[in-house]
């Protein structure tokens, strides 16, 4: 059987499958819900391929470790959720300040604190915002099905190693857990620049090294003004996002990774009784594709952002549409028995129109 | 077309077996699936429920919330999800397990099959997920009881491929089943 | 005219920021003297800590990596995974290695990573300006045991060599000192052995290194060295802990 056949696998799984194709050489993880089956995975089959894998004494040991093999050069990744995600933060910073790739997966559970192990968005701010101390920002990618969790991962890699930011699969349990059919891809041919930064051990003229820690004068403002412009490049070359009905669409919904899917049926459901509706679906979380929003707006007045939380997203979304687009929000915070169904966003999809209908 | 179905059971009764098996027979034909699984934090006895979506299609949400099909396996599942089917859905009840003396669904046809009882008649009592899902294949026609029987070698640990004659078994005792109700 | 002493080729020609009579200086050079008599200086890749140490790069000809507080031994774990064939080493101080990095030191330990530690215990937190730290001695006053540590509250000191040999992991454990001659030669042989250890390919390997604070102490260098001798080493008995060659 060739590895690039169709396979039926969990989210999860597509997440290491994807990670191997893409020639991870490291991983280190600690075990925690929904996410274990990816260092299960990978403890199987990484080390068959001479690969590292270690089950490290926490996330913050995990992260450290990640860190130290990005410093040496090779491509190292991490995985955890809510909780671990929280304490790898600080590894996540360090990693921005000394500009080391990286990608990191978290597929979302509930919180805050201990939370549960169904569905959240609610850690968006978190990855999108910079979740650790100091002002920076990691690209963040939102796969909505199997398939692209597998994608996704793969792209994460070429991303981070493109711009030296650490790179973020931001999934959630559903994600994580379900099972579709998908062709595991080829690793895609990238031109990516040589890491000769990286801490080798090869001594002569050149002493390589990776700090975070900047303490000649002005040396740490240029550090940032160098990064936002990475960031700036980052988001005119790199934004993705899919569109879905929108050319004639009213409405416009706006949704990320299992939301979207959800959404994506409530469309359908209100395209079948006449409703004109459109669905946006951000595919980069960071940089946010915030020029396609404002072109989308420019057309299409009424916007409905969908979340699995009290509302994060949607400040993106506002910040991003014109000032004349009315954008409502309809959020299920994160719980046991709080997905949302395609017939309850119907709902809300038509009372946006209620004013329209006599 | 788009099918949806929704399974609900206790864990230990072949919930995800089930979905997987029905799963794989989609993609069998050819389907596109998400199966989207969810139980309780206990790994046994706790409740064991599953979505499966298959289309030519795009298969969109795999959240469905009211289902055109459910197989509902003990009295919790038909308690909480039966009356959720969709008008002019299916609703699959293992009568053996459940009492449906208390709730009547209009609109919907009710398919009472005595799930443990017939796979017990077959020598195990583990195969009532089997019976489910031949019923389900006979109940809507959205798929054939061969594609499951094929799928049964993707769906089973190749340790336990030497079921497979058994469970084919109990796949045609679920088409009887229903094809035995719907006549009567 | 023959020379006989020099800095060693593995150490920078440059000044350092550490303060009269800190054996930080001390010990760099007898690290960079056991580089140089094995001549790793090329494959070697540093792992500084956060703390006094964290200018490793500035003063060692070598290739660094800045890890966060405490976590030098998983960042380490990281490189020397990536690059078994390099000489992997960390050095930290005793806020980051007994205090926050607990767990990843003794997990790398345990691991039997490796790589060669060197941990350098002045019993207080020097960078950020003298508090107590998990190997501040009994009744020792600092900024943060004003009354002196009192360990009814606040334990007894770690005593990382002792604790450390006793993890199947370790191959080599030993605490040194440079506070007179005799123990500047034993620490030198020791250190040596701990990167030989590593040349060799024979496992985790921990220098614990008692060291003079003068500044945050509040006591000139002199007093400083004696109190290493009259304070320090009587509860920190210098030695080898483990040696798995003599096992």
């Amino acid at each position: 059987m060739s590895r690039y056949e169709k396979k039926f696998v969990k989210g999860n799984e597509a997440v290491a499958m994807a990670a191997i194709e893409a020639g991870v050489e490291c991983y280190f993880g600690y075990p925690i819900t929904p996410q274990s089956d990816i260092p299960e995975y990978l403890s199987r089959e990484l080390p068959k391929r001479g690969g590292t894998f270690i089950q490290a004494e926490s996330e913050i040991g995990a992260i450290n470790m990640v860190l130290g093999a990005s410093a040496a050069g090779m491509r190292a990744m991490t995985s955890s959720s809510g909780p671990g995600i929280s304490l790898k933060q600080e590894g996540i910073s360090y990693m921005s300040g000394s500009e080391l790739p990286c990608v990191i997966v978290d597929v979302m559970r509930q919180g805050p604190g201990l939370g549960g192990i169904d569905a959240s968005q609610a850690d968006y701010h978190q990855a999108t915002k910079g979740g650790g101390h100091g002002g920076y920002r990691i690209i963040v990618l939102a796969p909505n099905s199997v398939q692209e969790m597998y994608d996704l991962t793969m792209l994460a890699f070429d991303l981070s190693d493109q711009y030296r930011i650490p790179a973020m699969v931001l999934a959630d349990s559903v994600l994580g857990q379900m099972k579709e059919s998908i062709v595991p891809n080829q690793r895609p041919v990238a031109e990516l620049p040589i890491k000769d930064w990286a801490v080798r051990g090869t001594g002569g003229a050149v002493q390589n090294v990776v700090k975070s820690l900047y303490l000649g004068d002005g040396e740490m403002e240029k550090f940032h003004w160098k990064m936002h412009a990475r960031y700036q490049e980052l988001a005119d070359r790199d934004s993705r996002w899919e569109e879905y009905q929108t050319a004639d669409a009213e409405l416009i919904v706006t949704a990320f990774g299992c939301t979207s899917r959800i959404a994506r049926t409530a469309v359908d459901m209100a395209r079948s009784e006449g409703f004109k509706v459109g669905l946006m679906r951000p595919v980069t979380l960071f940089p946010f594709p915030k020029k396609a929003y404002r072109e989308l707006s420019a057309k299409c007045k009424r916007w409905l952002t969908i979340e699995l939380s009290t509302g994060q997203m949607v400040d993106d979304v506002r910040l991003s549409v014109f000032r004349d687009a009315d954008v409502d929000f309809y959020g299920r915070p994160p719980g046991a028995g709080s997905l949302p169904t395609p017939e309850e966003l119907f709902a809300r999809i038509k009372n946006n129109f209620k004013d329209l209908m006599i | 077309m788009r099918y949806d179905l929704f399974i609900s059971g206790y864990g230990g009764q072949g919930v995800l077996l089930a979905g997987n098996l029905l799963s794989y027979g989609a993609i069998h034909e050819g389907k596109n699936v998400s199966f989207f699984p969810s139980y309780g934090v206990e790994k046994r006895g706790g409740a064991a429920m599953c979505t499966i979506v298959f289309s030519d299609g795009d298969t969109g949400s795999p959240v469905v919330g009211l289902p055109s099909v459910a197989i509902i396996l003990n009295q919790l599942s038909w308690e909480k999800y039966a009356s959720r089917v969709k008008q002019g859905g299916i609703c699959l009840v293992n009568s053996s397990l459940v009492n449906m003396e208390d709730l009547v669904l209009d609109e919907r046809e009710l398919l009472a099959i005595p799930m443990n009882q017939i796979s017990i008649d077959l020598g195990d009592v583990r195969m009532l997920n089997m019976v489910a899902c031949g019923a389900y294949c006979e109940a809507t026609g959205a798929l054939a009881p061969e594609s499951l029987k094929e799928a049964l070698k993707n769906a089973l640990p190749e340790r336990n491929h030497r079921l497979i004659p058994a469970n084919s078994k109990a796949i045609d005792a679920g088409v009887a089943a229903v094809s035995q109700l719907r006549k009567t | 005219m023959k020379q006989v002493f020099a800095k060693p080729a593995s150490l920078k020609d440059v000044q350092t920021h550490f303060c009269p009579g800190c054996h930080h200086g001390s010990f760099h050079r007898l690290v960079a003297e056991a580089m140089d008599r094995f001549g790793i200086a090329e494959q070697t890749i540093g792992c500084a800590s956060v703390g006094c140490s964290v200018f490793l790069y500035a003063y060692f000809n070598i290739d660094v990596v800045e890890s966060p507080h405490g976590r030098a031994p998983a960042v380490a774990t990281g490189v020397k995974r990536a690059r078994p064939d390099r000489i992997v080493f960390t050095y930290q101080g005793d806020g980051d290695l007994a205090a926050i990095g607990t767990s990843e030191i003794i997990h790398a330990a345990n691991r039997g990573e490796k790589i060669t530690v060197i941990f350098v215990n002045n019993t207080t937190y020097g960078m950020t300006g003298g508090q107590m730290a998990p190997t501040t001695m009994p009744g020792q006053i600092t900024s943060t045991s004003p009354e002196g540590r009192n360990v009814d509250n606040d334990g007894k000191p770690f005593k990382m060599a002792e604790l450390l040999s006793n993890l199947d992991g370790v191959a080599f454990s030993a605490r040194v000192a440079v506070n007179n001659p005799k123990n500047v030669m034993q620490a030198k042989k020791a250190i040596k052995t701990a990167f030989r250890y590593q040349v060799e390919n024979k496992g985790f390997a921990f220098i614990e290194a008692l060291a003079a604070c003068p500044t945050n102490w509040g006591m000139n260098p002199m007093a400083a060295n004696e109190r290493v001798g009259n304070e320090m080493i009587p509860y920190f008995p210098l030695g080898i802990f483990k040696n798995k060659e003599n096992l």
